[in-house]
């Protein structure tokens, strides 16, 4: 039987797998993109597993704004990726450090 | 209305009215106000004075306003007239006012006037204020008044660096004086529990023989209040020790060294011992340190005056010595003579002052005697009182028959001193005696170098100066080999000649006419109980043997004789004599080294610790861990705190994750 410990364990390792691939990766914003989207998806499974556990519908409501956002922001990023690769020919994490005062 | 409200307050009313309104008023109006004040006040005092000569005039005080009242200390504004007062009035008030008019042509040409007859007119006031004084605490108001005025105008020329100095020399060397006058008003409140005057001298003779502890020590209770007065009255009157400041002050104008500096602020020491004379007379140790001082210092500016070029710092040594002698004579009991040599002296060493300063006038600000000579056929007018004034001081006269002012109140002290038959009062006679000879030959020794032989004037640079200005846009450079460079000095214009006049008449005659009510062995009731009277001392000073009346006169022509031969006859002489003494010369031609002597061992030292404090105590310390560790400290941590903004998306991200961890974590674990 699969039971409520199994879908947390497995959020748990997706939003661990998330957030390592936001700060290990070296190499590409796009990765950072699809961490993000990790972490969401672990989140949207966490909502979807209790909502049913405890059958109260609001979690899965929860969960389809949760995606409506993710797709939202997984645009709105490629678009800024887009632009950024055009003015400097790279996305690579490791060239990215002016995000400083 | 009494007329002493007016006498004192008039001159305060002057120089707040012309202080405040400076060049809106501008210079005649603001120096018609103070002069004709002064002039008021003049006219005011001398009825004053008069009366009490006279004898028909009883002393009192007039109430001003209620002060202080704290507990057992209570004193009050109070004017007090008696005769030591009125004798200070008309000194104080006439010599002002002289002083007052002869600015008029004296700074003539200065841009700054109104400020200049503001303050003397504010110095007017404050010593005023001291000599009308009822309580110690009203007389230390015009001690400090007089001594806030005198830097105000020593430093009056205050772009010349040279006066500012020596404005801050007289303040600071004066308040080392003050504090002990502060110290003695301390201890006179601490042990009569009261500042007043009068009562502190009706109850002096009872603690005569107590002890007081101080410094740690046990000493008579009057003898230390005394002393600690009259380190007070040294710094003020300039006596060993605490003179250096009068020599300097020579930097301010010359209407100011004549006021202040000769005639009224200077005196104000004696004035004080003499006021307090009946405790003084309480401890004879006191008695006998006031004269040991004072016969030192005579002995000593004489001496330095001998040596002297600049003729304002002759003057100014000279001066430094006459209070020696009012000393003398104050310390050996004789007050009324202290007082009759204080009161002659304002007029002739004014006179003397102001002479000076027409010279300086007439030589475009030359005052190296070296640069004078034969000025006698140039400014006669200025020559003649010049000698009257030298005839005065010097003491000239004939036992029983005519003298100058000197003459009769100098051989009084020297009368008084011998009278005394102390071995002090010999100390102080032996001394008064020397610098007699010494007195008289650097007074005649300036007239001769001054007036007489031939113009020395081509060296000068303030004279050489005036000729090239003179001279600019004639193009010409016609030859003069009479030593006067072609330059013609003129006579002082007649608003300075009129003081010179009126001070010569005081030098010629205030011996004269009032030795009688001064010295006399009926003087206690001119006195009135005012100073320490002693008909016993007058009795010994009318008996001292002949030889003892006759030689002041005897060095007096000795010094006159030494000086006309060093100066006239053979001009050759003093150099060769200085040479031939030269260690001596040396040592007294740099004024003894005192100089030099307190720049060692108070100045540098202060220096020295002063950069110490603020090397190691301020900057090493306070600043080091205070103000500077803070900021070091705040500069280091963001420092470290910078490196962590390394702009990488990944490394935020890390310490976003560990933050967000950590706020959980507390919330969880709280």
């Amino acid at each position: 039987m699969i039971g409520i410990e199994h879908y947390v364990v497995v959020s748990s390792i997706l939003f661990v797998l998330g957030v390592l691939g936001i700060f290990l990766n070296r190499k590409n914003v796009i990765i950072i993109l699809m961490a993000i989207e990790l972490i969401l998806l672990a989140v949207n499974i966490n909502l979807v597993a209790f909502s049913s556990f405890l059958g109260d519908l609001t979690g899965q409501v929860f969960a389809m704004f949760v995606l409506t956002v993710a797709a939202g922001e997984a645009a709105v990023g490629l678009a800024i990726l887009v632009i950024y690769f055009r003015d400097r020919g790279t996305i690579a994490v490791e060239d990215v450090s002016q995000m400083k005062g | 209305m009494e007329p002493i409200l007016l006498i004192v307050f008039l001159p305060l009313l002057a120089a707040i009215v012309g202080g405040l309104g400076n060049r809106a008023l501008g210079n005649v109006a603001v120096k018609s106000i103070t002069t004709g004040s002064l002039f008021i006040a003049c006219a005011l005092s001398w009825p004053i004075f008069l009366s009490f000569v006279g004898g028909h005039a009883e002393p009192h005080v007039v109430q001003v306003l209620h002060w202080v009242q704290s507990g057992s200390l209570t004193f009050d504004w109070a004017l007090r007239v008696d005769t030591l007062t009125a004798i200070m009035l008309v000194v104080v008030t006439s010599v002002s006012a002289l002083v007052h008019l002869y600015s008029w042509g004296y700074m003539a040409e200065d841009p700054d006037q109104p400020r200049f007859f503001a303050y003397l007119s504010l110095f007017t006031f404050a010593m005023l204020m001291l000599v009308t004084a009822d309580n110690l605490v009203q007389m230390f108001f015009g001690w400090e008044g007089v001594g806030l005025a005198s830097y105000l105008l020593i430093g009056f020329w205050f772009r010349k660096p040279s006066a500012s100095a020596a404005a801050i020399k007289a303040f600071v060397v004066n308040r080392v004086g003050d504090l002990g006058f502060m110290l003695g008003i301390f201890g006179t409140f601490l042990v009569f529990n009261t500042v007043s005057i009068p009562e502190i001298l009706v109850r002096a003779p009872s603690m005569a023989g107590s002890t007081i502890g101080f410094l740690g020590m046990q000493w008579d209770t009057m003898t230390i209040l005394c002393i600690l007065l009259f380190i007070g009255a040294m710094g003020k009157s300039a006596q060993l020790g605490l003179h250096t400041w009068l020599p300097d002050a020579m930097e301010g104008p010359t209407p100011v060294s004549a006021l202040i500096h000769a005639a009224t602020m200077v005196t104000a020491g004696v004035f004080m011992v003499c006021r307090l004379s009946p405790m003084f007379e309480t401890s004879p140790t006191a008695m006998a340190v006031v004269t040991a001082v004072g016969a030192a210092t005579l002995f000593f500016a004489a001496t330095i005056g001998t040596t002297q070029w600049d003729i304002k710092r002759v003057i100014a040594y000279s001066t430094c010595s006459q209070l020696g002698y009012m000393f003398v004579a104050a310390g050996v009991g004789a007050p009324g003579a202290a007082m009759f040599h204080l009161f002659t002296h304002a007029f002739f060493k004014a006179l003397l002052f102001l002479g000076a300063g027409s010279v300086i006038h007439a030589m475009h600000h030359e005052q190296d005697m070296r640069y004078y000579g034969g000025l006698r056929k140039h400014i006669p007018l200025t020559f003649w009182a010049m000698t009257m004034g030298t005839l005065a001081i010097t003491g000239v006269g004939i036992v029983g028959l005519f003298g100058f002012a000197g003459f009769y109140s100098k051989d009084a002290i020297l009368e008084a001193a011998f009278g005394a038959h102390t071995s002090i009062g010999a100390f102080g006679f032996w001394m008064g005696i020397f610098a007699a000879l010494l007195t008289s030959f650097y007074s005649w020794r300036l007239v001769f170098l001054t007036f007489f032989g031939k113009p020395r004037w081509d060296q000068s640079e303030h004279i050489q100066h005036a000729v090239r200005d003179d001279h600019h846009g004639a193009g010409h450079h016609a030859k003069h080999d009479d030593g006067t460079a072609g330059y013609h000095p003129h006579e002082s214009p007649i608003n300075m000649l009129i003081p010179l006049g009126v001070l010569s008449l005081g030098a010629i005659f205030a011996g004269l006419v009032f030795n009688h009510s001064f010295i006399s062995e009926g003087a206690g009731h001119f006195w009135q109980g005012s100073v320490v009277f002693s008909e016993e001392l007058i009795h010994h000073m009318h008996g001292v043997p002949t030889w003892v009346k006759w030689a002041p006169f005897t060095v007096m022509i000795t010094g006159l004789a030494i000086a006309w031969y060093g100066y006239i006859r053979n001009p050759a002489f003093p150099a060769k004599f200085a040479a031939a003494i030269k260690p001596l010369y040396t040592f007294v031609y740099n004024k003894w080294f005192f100089d030099e002597l307190y720049d060692r061992i108070f100045v540098r030292p202060a220096f020295w610790l002063g950069e110490k404090f603020w090397k190691l105590g301020d900057q090493g310390l306070i600043d080091r861990f205070g103000p500077n560790g803070s900021a070091w400290v705040v500069v280091q941590g963001s420092r470290i705190a910078s490196k962590l903004q390394t702009g990488f998306l990944y490394s935020y991200a890390l310490v976003m994750l560990l933050g967000l961890t950590a706020a959980i974590s507390w919330v969880l674990v709280h």
